[in-house]
């Protein structure tokens, strides 16, 4: 008996017991689980295969960015919406960042209207379901929107409508590679310049306007080339046939309410990050900045902005993986993204709901487990050395 | 130089300069204190007279809020269709849920806030006496709501809906997910590598797909896993995933509540000779809940917000509501109006509780500034 209770009171020896209870709990657990899933299936008549990944789909989509028709597979109609969830992630980013930033630093004025209405901005947007947000637009779109034959006419090439928005497609011809290629040339100066030039400010204190050389060099070589060889891009512009448009490059109504309502929101979300992360950095150093004679410009770039970053970015970068995982909203509105598509039609279609979901998590899971690896690498090499 | 000149009291303090205090001075600085700051008002100034005409206009003045239809509504006025509202608000709140029975749901409802009055503000009179009813009020809740015993009617769980779905499932998911936040938020810090790898399995896949899949199993997958012929209502399903998925970042929170608490007061409690459950309970977790105040409050308002999720899985919550008023076709395409309208709800309970965090925080601060 005086054995046993050494072990228990030996602290070493008691973790392990503990370790190795909890293991046989979980492997019970576990077990458990499998064993009535094999029962329920087996009740049902069912196996987990995948090959049905390989079936003709059946279905439609709308919007797709690789070619894609209803004869094609349930893995490229995975693909498609994979891809969808891609875009609308894309440019709900975009849009959310914009705001976001905008709206935190309009926050943190000093004009008390323009920051009052920063803040109830904030207030109205982060305190509304995502989902209402998205059918909201949704519903402002299909309802308030004019039909194709009366769209909102943006300079005779743009159009809005109730059945989404138009707007031209740039066509490449013959000769675009040399813009291409300057593109490249002008990036890989600016690379070269920036270099250079702090290079050069390091040894003799002299300043190039790095950023307005860089942005001209950027925008105007690939321009030169593009008027050089003949102007090889053309647009083609939609134009209206019976009952809507037909060319030129479509945003469907749902992809539009959720780019708008997922930048909208999330933006709410962005602008708090940027003010705390700007608040954050300690008011001496502005002051000390001030101080030794630097302008307001520099004081936020060279000073201030380099501290808020640290605090911005790994929560910034949650935020962007909030919007990817709350863009699976799409399903309220018919969006066919990923979780549409396999999780929604496929599953319905082959009733293979255990297969389809589990794919559809691995990929969710495998894209924010690979970004918070990302965000803790670059924490930890930009973190503070304490000493 | 003359000090006698400058005799204390003989001359008074000039007052400052007009336009620098007073109404004057505070629009100066505050609204045109540059050029660009200047036109940063004119600005806010033209958007909040639009947004004020345009809402005010459409949502009062030119609103209609009775009529028998869509159509004449529009007939009245061309303004917001409150109609569709009013006449389904018995909807919007209960849902389906037998009119009759409905003062079980309201007596449910103010008992909620007695229950919940000494857990959120401790300095209530008569606090101990309360706790108890805090303590049985989920039983009451159960029994009143769901009925079958004591001659109340049971009532389906499919006829739950509304703002009342919304809370009991926003409430209980917030009720059990903090016990279960903190154990893995423990667990995640613990010495025991086993513990600490399960934990950290749990947290990471929940937190890596969307709540929306987790509905999903819970609605098509989760009896599978269950001996067969289990059949548990879709609704406790739901909860339990609600629960599960807010458990997960209310356990991140905590840990880095737990992870700001300095090294020193784990040494302290070294020394004073307590054991890990006596440091837990006296240091680590008093200290890290009250960092943690702001973050699981809006892990609360996240969770409060997502359980509009279970329209999708088809479930009848205020979207759900609004989505059957607009199938009706006497109120067909007034989506705007009843979104607006649930969009209202959400925003002022969100608001209560993130105002109650604050409040919290700046109670619980002990911070000598």
């Amino acid at each position: 008996m005086s054995f046993l209770n050494n072990i228990w009171r030996n602290e070493k020896s008691r973790e392990i017991i503990i370790q190795i209870v909890v293991l046989i709990c979980i492997g019970w657990f576990l077990s458990w689980l499998i064993m009535n899933v094999n029962a329920n299936f087996k009740a049902l008549g069912k196996d987990i295969s995948f090959e049905f990944l390989f079936i003709p789909a059946g279905y439609d989509i709308n919007q797709y960015l690789i070619d894609y028709n209803n004869r094609d597979s349930h893995l490229r109609a995975g693909i498609v919406g994979l891809l969808n969830t891609g875009l609308v992630a894309f440019f709900g980013i975009i849009l959310a960042t914009f705001l976001g930033v905008t709206i935190g630093i309009i926050r943190l004025s000093k004009n008390w209207l323009a920051s009052k209405i920063a803040y109830w901005y904030v207030e109205f947007t982060r305190n509304v379901p995502i989902l209402l947000h998205i059918l909201l637009w949704h519903g402002i779109i299909i309802n308030v929107l004019p039909h194709p034959k009366k769209a909102i006419n943006i300079a005779d090439v743009s159009f809005l409508s109730n059945r989404g928005f138009y707007i031209p497609k740039p066509l490449t011809e013959n000769g675009i590679e040399l813009v291409y290629l300057f593109f490249v040339i002008g990036i890989i100066f600016s690379i070269l310049f920036l270099k250079y030039s702090k290079k050069k400010q390091d040894l003799i204190g002299v300043q190039y306007p790095v950023f307005w050389i860089n942005l001209s060099v950027i925008i105007c070589l690939p321009l030169i080339a593009f008027f050089v060889s003949g102007m090889p891009i053309s647009l083609e512009i939609p134009v209206l046939k019976g009952f809507n448009f037909r060319g030129g490059m479509y945003m469907s109504p749902e992809l539009a309410a959720l780019t708008f309502a997922l930048g909208i929101y999330t933006a709410a979300f962005i602008a708090e990050i940027v003010r705390a992360g700007i608040l954050a950095v300690d008011k001496g150093q502005r002051e000390a900045a001030e101080s030794i004679g630097l302008r307001p410009s520099k004081v936020m770039n060279l000073v201030v902005l380099p501290q808020a970053r640290r605090v911005i970015i790994p929560p910034l970068t949650s935020q962007y993986l909030n919007l990817t995982k709350n863009s699976s909203l799409a399903i309220a509105i018919g969006y066919m993204d990923l979780v549409a598509t396999l999780g929604g039609i496929s599953l319905n279609q082959t009733g293979r709901e255990m297969e389809t979901m589990v794919i559809v998590m691995l990929i969710y899971l495998c894209v924010s487990l690979s970004i918070s690896a990302l965000m803790n690498w670059y924490n930890n090499r930009v973190k503070l050395v304490g000493r | 130089m003359n000090i006698e000149t400058y005799k204390p009291g003989s001359y008074p303090d000039l007052p400052p300069p007009s336009g620098t205090v007073g109404f004057y001075g505070w629009i100066k600085n505050n609204l045109f204190s540059s050029l660009s700051n200047s036109l940063l008002t004119l600005l806010s100034v033209t958007l909040l007279y639009f947004l004020i005409d345009g809402i005010v206009g459409w949502f009062f003045l030119d609103a209609v809020f009775d009529a028998d239809s869509k159509i004449e509504c529009r007939k009245i006025d061309n303004g917001a269709c409150w109609a569709v509202v009013s006449r389904r608000i018995g909807q919007f709140v209960y849902g389906f849920y037998p009119e009759v029975e409905r003062w079980r749901i309201d007596i449910t409802f103010f008992a909620m806030f007695i229950a919940f009055a000494p857990l959120l503000y401790p300095d209530l009179p008569k606090r101990k006496f309360l706790l108890w009813f805090s303590g049985i009020f989920p039983i009451l809740a159960y029994l009143l709501i769901n009925g079958g015993y004591f001659g109340l009617s049971k009532i389906e769980y499919n006829l739950f809906g509304g703002f009342m779905l919304t809370v009991i499932i926003g409430i209980t998911g917030i009720v059990c997910s903090l016990p279960i936040g903190i154990a893995l938020a423990l667990g995640r810090q613990s010495k025991l590598t086993v513990v600490r790898t399960l934990c950290v399995c749990f947290i990471e896949f929940m937190r890596g797909v969307p709540l929306i899949t987790l509905l999903f199993v819970a609605s098509s997958m989760l009896n599978y896993f269950m001996p067969p012929g289990t059949n548990f209502s879709i609704l406790v399903r739901v909860i339990i995933m609600f629960t599960f998925f807010s458990a997960a970042y209310i356990a991140e929170v905590i840990r880095g509540g737990i992870q700001a608490i300095p090294q020193g007061q784990y040494e302290a409690a070294e020394a004073l000779g307590l054991n890990y459950w006596q440091t837990t309970r006296f240091i680590t977790l008093p200290q890290a809940m009250k960092i943690s105040i702001p973050g699981i409050v809006n892990t609360f308002i996240g969770l409060y917000k997502d359980t509009t999720l279970v329209v999708v899985i088809g479930l009848l919550d205020p979207l759900g509501i609004a989505r059957a008023s607009m199938a009706d076709t006497k109120w067909n395409g007034l989506s705007i109006e009843v979104y607006i309208f649930v969009a209202l709800f959400f925003f002022v309970s969100c608001l209560a509780m993130s105002r109650y965090s604050l409040w919290l925080e700046k109670k619980l601060n002990t911070d000598h500034k």
